[in-house]
């Protein structure tokens, strides 16, 4: 029956979250962006929250929950409404993670789960996109050649989440047949090189790197086969929810900047300009939240949600940049300036429309 | 628990409605949109029989109201009225019944009166139900009303002139109708003197001076009434007669918009998916595929306005579903009805247009229904609360704001 309540649980971890954003992220967010790094004891203390570990198996030391996009959904537009790099940056090993949970054998899950049980940050991450015009999913440029009982690498990703850092990279290559596989690939591992840590307009506290794979020989064990174009739904759904955190950020600090200035006598957000984009930030932000959950719920109901999850992509990454750069436009000459975080969110919020596999539930 | 699932009895009856959209509404659907002021008495002698199955639920006092009607009323009507827009917005909006004076009567009514209301919506011919807010000079700013009633013994008597009212026609002059009249008892004291006013048909001093010639739904009568000394019973008040301090009165026959805002958003969303159907039908036809998956750069411009068009219409459509089931859970929904309401309006006016648009020539021609479709999507976003008034309703929750504070 239709309903918009999220469960009881779903709120006591969904509260728990913002709570951890509102108390820790957002005032690290700042500085995190002028530095480009985000302060390890942050991360520690985020980790300490098991929300990257709480859907591995008991059998692998974990919670055992069930992954759920909904509630992924939930957790991710808490943790971006924090910070953008920030939450990415904690949710990365998921990056590995659910693709081992979801598709990985019992052999893979026995080798790869058990060490995300530590009381650490366990850093790991997914290698997705690639750095040309052309780039497509379907059509991925990284190969992966098969000879005996090995598969070499070979190509260039961007974007990678704490690329350079990850102890673990999944890497997603076209094999001979034309069919995607995802690769684990060890840090350390020959023929793979940090080409560079990316200078991005935003996302600037995210270690993101250019990798290059380079005949980076991977043993046929490592090799994980599933439904990657079911997986990429749940990047869409990551995204959508992430953008939706970020625009409501924005909008919630232009809100409040307006009723708070003053001009021609009274406060701006008492003029129809002002008033009229704060309230079509507010409904477009519930639209875009309410698509990326009915996407969520498709995928948890175990359907093809290809199409709900690309539209709920498109609609926030559209409004995301439209939110934020409004959000800015309320600030006037003061939201240009980065001691107020409007262009930072803006910054951030034109990503959406470029990133693709960085995030997921 | 976040579901997006439909419970079958509302599947049920929006497949049912959907038949008959597309048997009785469709086929009849140019003819009367051409022949604007003639009336399809078959089909409404059809919705009249059916609608009689199923009686509008009366309830014990308003407040007990609620607890007999299932839980799931306003999301229900919502998928309903989606449907039989689909079909034909003009036709759904002239078919018999109490209306949005129905609305008002169920909503500031005390039991006698929905008794006497109400009651003949059950039985005999078909009837309509109205109401009668603007004027020729007010429409948005409904608060600076000009028709009067006056109170002179056992009577209010009511003078004014009211324009757009929906179904007026048919309530007032060619059935056992009503038409709810809002007039001030008090211009001096502004929003607290504005009165609701059951008007019955046939009423001496009231009559239907003209029907409006409109670009779209024009199978839906659009009446102008003209009230001259017209003589009511004092007990046909909805609501106190008390000019309060504070507008209580007005305030209560606004709250009506609540529900009757996703209502009509539900409406112009059966609009939009006619058109989106029509373009996806003639794309499939003509051997275009919308490839969901592809990455953006190898999109087709046909492929980006289809599927922005698609995900406009359903954006519209959660946020309409989610102010209906606010309502059904008695939750206070005054911010998510203006939101739907916005959205919705603007929404149709955008995906029909570019239905048009994409479908060119053909498109453009009345050999289709499509141009009728964005003719008939526009009013949308105009009646039932303009976009950019529902815009300062919602800037005015969001922020906080009176109307004194916002404007």
């Amino acid at each position: 029956m239709v309903s918009f309540q999220p469960s009881e649980e779903q709120q006591l971890i969904r509260d728990t979250v913002a709570s951890f954003a509102a108390e820790q992220i957002r005032p690290a967010a700042h500085e995190a962006d002028e530095t480009g790094a985000v302060p390890s004891a942050l991360v520690q203390q985020a980790w300490e929250l098991g929300l990257v570990q709480s859907t591995i198996p008991e059998a692998f030391g974990g919670a055992g929950e069930a992954i759920s996009a909904v509630s992924g959904g939930l957790v991710a537009e808490e943790l971006a409404w924090g910070d953008l790099s920030i939450a990415m940056h904690l949710l990365a090993p998921r990056l590995l993670l659910y693709p081992v949970i979801l598709f990985g054998t019992p052999e893979q899950q026995q080798q790869i789960l058990p060490a995300f049980g530590s009381p650490d940050f366990r850093a790991a991450t997914a290698a997705v996109m690639e750095p040309r015009f052309g780039f497509d999913l379907a059509e991925l440029g990284t190969t992966a050649r098969r000879k005996n009982g090995t598969y070499t690498i070979t190509g260039n990703k961007c974007f990678v989440p704490l690329g350079g850092s990850a102890e673990q990279i999944l890497a997603y290559a076209r094999d001979e047949d034309g069919r995607v596989g995802a690769y684990l690939i060890n840090k350390g591992a020959a023929g793979v090189a940090r080409v560079e840590r990316e200078q991005n307009m935003g996302l600037k506290a995210l270690e993101t790197d250019e990798i290059d794979f380079s005949d980076c020989a991977v043993p046929a064990a490592a090799r994980i086969a599933g439904d990657f174009p079911a997986l990429m739904n749940r990047s869409r759904v990551a995204l959508a929810a992430m953008a939706v955190g970020v625009a409501r950020a924005a909008f919630e600090y232009a809100r409040d900047y307006a009723k708070d200035r003053k001009a021609f006598g009274v406060a701006i957000a008492q003029k129809q300009a002002i008033a009229f984009m704060l309230a079509e930030m507010a409904t477009e932000i519930d639209a875009a939240r309410l698509l990326t959950w009915e996407a969520a719920w498709v995928i948890d109901r175990g359907q093809d949600a290809t199409r709900e999850a690309v539209l709920a992509q498109r609609y926030a990454a559209n409004m995301v940049m439209k939110v934020t750069d409004n959000a800015v436009q309320v600030l006037g000459g003061h939201g240009y300036i980065r001691e107020h975080p409007v262009e930072l969110w803006a910054r951030n919020g034109r990503g959406f429309a470029t990133f693709e596999g960085m995030a997921i539930v | 628990m976040i579901d997006f699932e439909l419970s079958p009895d509302i599947v049920r009856n929006r497949d049912m409605i959907h038949m008959l959209a597309e048997s009785s509404m469709r086929p009849i659907s140019r003819e009367y949109d051409e022949r604007e002021h003639d009336k399809p008495m078959e089909f409404f002698d059809m919705m009249w029989n059916a609608s009689k199955m199923n009686p509008v639920n009366i309830g014990g006092d308003g407040k007990g109201a609620k607890k007999d009607l299932p839980p799931t009323r306003s999301l229900g009507s919502a998928v309903t009225i989606e449907e039989l827009s689909w079909g034909d917005a003009g036709l759904y909006l002239s078919i018999p019944n109490p209306g949005l004076g129905g609305a008002a009567v169920m909503a500031a009514g005390t039991p006698e009166q929905k008794e006497r209301f109400l009651a003949r919506f059950k039985e005999g011919a078909p009837k309509w139900g109205a109401m009668a807010i603007t004027e020729p000079g007010c429409g948005s700013d409904s608060a600076a009303i000009t028709t009067t009633a006056v109170r002179d013994g056992d009577h209010w008597v009511l003078n004014g002139t009211k324009i757009f009212c929906t179904s007026g026609w048919m309530a007032v002059e060619k059935s056992e109708g009503f038409v709810v009249v809002w007039a001030t008892v008090d211009k001096s004291a502004g929003r607290a003197g504005i009165k609701a006013f059951v008007v019955d048909h046939h009423t001496p001093g009231m009559t239907v001076t003209g029907l409006e010639k409109k670009m779209g739904i024009r199978a839906s009568d659009t009446a102008t009434i003209v009230l001259e000394d017209c003589r009511i019973p004092l007990n046909n008040i909805l609501g106190s007669p008390e000019v309060k301090k504070t507008t209580e009165g007005f305030k209560g026959v606004m709250a009506t918009f609540d529900s009757t805002r996703p209502i009509v958003a539900a409406s112009a969303l059966g609009i939009g998916r006619a058109a989106l159907d029509y373009t996806r039908g003639a794309l499939e036809q003509a051997g275009v595929k919308i490839r969901y998956g592809a990455p953006a750069h190898k999109l087709t411009a046909l492929e980006r306005d289809f599927m922005d068009m698609e995900a406009n219409l359903q954006a519209a459509r959660l946020l309409t579903w989610r102010a209906c089931w606010m309502m059904d859970q008695g939750m206070h929904n005054s911010l998510e009805a203006s939101m739907c309401k916005a959205k919705a309006g603007l929404a149709v006016t955008q995906v029909t247009q570019k239905a048009v648009e994409l479908l060119g020539p053909l498109g453009y021609s009345r050999k289709i229904l499509l141009e009728k479709w964005m003719r008939d999507a526009k009013i949308n976003d105009i009646f039932e609360g303009t976009q950019q008034i529902n815009l300062l309703i919602i800037a005015r929750r969001i922020l906080g704001y009176s109307s004194k504070e916002l404007s």
